[in-house]
């Protein structure tokens, strides 16, 4: 694992008399990209802009790229590059300006080539109002990665984007990786997340609930396993359903989901009673919890490490 | 100072391109204009003299009053300031370009009604042009001032719109744009000292139309520098570029430090 780039320790940030972020500490390393997950209000946002320089801790400390950014906010802008949640950028101002714009002032030629990289170069005389929200939010991160910095920050990147430019977004995300970039990721999309995350952290009323990879945060859950089933006579529709090692079911639409702890002796008795009352499976699928299922079960207070 | 440049490129092509800015920096005050000129002349040919002065006095006030802070309250709420923080654009800067600009585009406008006012109305040109274009500049100097304090001090459009109309209609009233300072009474004399209006008017009608001035023309042409000049320090102190932010440098309610200069005008004789 390469050095931390991003060192945020027993960091606090109040508004009032309000907790925003409790006492949270994570490092994010070089080359990496490390998703914040959290729902609304959880205290991803302030982390974020505490770390751009925008907000001041309260306690604890944090250093981007060895740059205190409560302190040295001259040095953070040009080792930094933000895509803001919110547009920040002025409506009268076309793509090919606010690419000048900003390059100016972090001392560094227009990079054209990222404008054509994004899917915006017939834009380039286009207004920001003018704008689709994709392409508002490929212009923002044009802006972010024009000046090559080392750090990224991106508070839901793809949020109402469709399925094309989001593909494209996260592959942009993975060649910044690949050229040694770090990014810090906040978004509520889990699918995002343990896609191109290579490690998340989950926080829950301003505390960091749990960090690690995708994979080892999904395996620290309770352990259960979904089995969705459908059958063509519905003979699970009943209340006397039981099976072994099933802790909890539900129904959604015409499937029945059971939570499993040993996938065996459930899917076997299923197909069983199946075949015992006459009724024929259509289909039955077995899938490991994803992190969605994980981020409901620590939000939802079920087990958290 | 090629971020600079290419800074005051963008928004002088946004002062023509957004219809608002267009609206407040060009047909608002020459459709005025041209009422007064038509209208007001008939019903008191006294205007005619002062036609040039006040209509180019109220075109500064009303486009930088109207305009400016409007411009700040919105980009901050918007986050356009945080954006700029972020990239590095110094607070001076976001303040000082839109003024520039604005600067350029109500010069332009001085320009139109002070080319046409005599061909339309027969109105009497300025007798001295470089004492004329001084006291414009010094009027843009303390317009521009007060406008980007009361949009960095107003928490909320409708706070910034309540701060410029309460210099705005009084500045109308009696800031010597419809009615000459000497008209008015005494008291109201003391009142129209705090407005800039009034100065510029003394400074245009002392030192560049060829009339008297009521009281000291250059001590007006610098009450209105040093006015528009401590306001504008003011705003680059107090700038906030956006409302959560903690770090601000000091508390609003010091913006009332720019009334110094206009108060210390009761004095000019």
């Amino acid at each position: 694992m390469g050095q931390p780039v991003i060192e945020v320790r027993e960091f606090i940030k109040r508004y009032g008399d309000h907790v925003a972020v409790d006492r949270i500490s994570f490092n994010v390393h070089r080359g990496e990209i490390y998703g914040l997950l959290g729902p609304n209000g959880a205290g991803k946002t302030s982390t974020l802009e505490s770390l751009e320089g925008l907000r001041r801790p309260d306690g604890g400390e944090l250093r981007v790229a060895g740059v205190d950014p409560s302190r040295d906010i001259r040095r953070l802008r040009n080792l930094i590059g933000v895509q803001l949640q919110t547009s920040g950028l002025p409506d009268n101002i076309t793509v090919e300006e606010a690419m000048r714009f900003f390059c100016a002032y972090h001392g560094v030629r227009p990079n054209e080539g990222l404008i054509n990289r994004l899917g915006l170069r017939e834009k380039r005389k286009t207004q920001y109002t003018d704008l689709s929200t994709g392409q508002k939010r490929r212009l923002a991160l044009a802006l972010a990665l024009a000046h090559g910095p080392e750090v990224l920050f991106l508070d839901e990147p793809t949020a109402g984007l469709d399925v094309g430019t989001r593909v494209e977004l996260h592959a942009i995300m993975q060649e910044q990786k690949a050229r040694g970039a770090t990014i810090l990721l906040a978004t509520h999309d889990m699918a995002e997340a343990e896609q191109i995350a290579d490690r998340i952290g989950i926080l829950l009323d301003g505390r960091l609930v749990t960090t690690g990879t995708p994979l080892e945060i999904t395996a620290t859950g309770a352990g259960l396993t979904k089995v969705s089933v459908r059958t063509e006579k519905d003979s699970l529709a009943r209340e006397d359903v039981a099976f072994p090692a099933v802790q909890r079911m539900h129904r959604k639409d015409e499937y029945h989901i059971f939570f499993s702890t040993d996938i065996g002796p459930t899917v076997a008795a299923i197909i069983q009673d199946v075949n015992s009352r006459g009724d024929r499976l259509i289909d039955l699928r077995v899938e490991r919890p994803s992190l969605e299922d994980r981020f409901l079960e620590i939000t939802s207070g079920e087990n958290t490490r | 100072m090629t971020a600079f440049l290419n800074h005051f490129a963008f928004e002088f092509r946004t002062g023509i391109r957004n219809r608002q800015l267009l609206f407040l920096n060009y047909m608002f005050p020459l459709l005025f204009y041209l009422m007064m000129g038509f209208i007001m002349i008939d019903i008191n040919p006294l205007f005619l003299e002062t036609v040039v002065p006040s209509m180019v006095v109220f075109a500064i006030m009303a486009a930088l009053l109207m305009g400016i802070p409007a411009y700040v309250v919105t980009a901050r709420e918007a986050g356009i300031f945080r954006s700029y923080y972020i990239n590095g654009v110094p607070s001076g800067s976001i303040l000082a370009v839109p003024s520039l600009t604005a600067c350029i585009h109500l010069l332009i406008v001085s320009a139109i009604i002070t080319g046409t006012a005599g061909p339309l109305f027969d109105a009497p040109y300025p007798v001295h042009w470089p004492n004329f274009l001084l006291v414009a500049l010094a009027m843009l100097v303390a317009m521009i001032g007060i406008s980007v304090l009361i949009g960095v001090i107003s928490p909320s459009t409708n706070f910034q719109v309540m701060l410029s109309q309460i210099i705005f209609i009084p500045s109308m009233l009696v800031g010597g744009v419809m009615l000459p300072y000497d008209f008015l009474p005494t008291g109201a004399q003391m009142l129209a000292r705090i407005f800039p209006p009034t100065h510029a008017m003394n400074a245009f009608n002392g030192l560049a139309m060829g009339k008297g001035a009521d009281f000291s023309a250059w001590g007006s042409v610098a009450i209105l520098f040093a006015g528009g000049i401590l306001a504008f320090w003011l705003a680059i102190y107090l700038f906030n570029w956006d409302r959560q932010n903690q770090t601000r440098r000091g508390h609003p309610a010091l913006a009332a430090i720019a009334l110094l200069p206009w108060l210390a005008s009761l004095l000019l004789a």
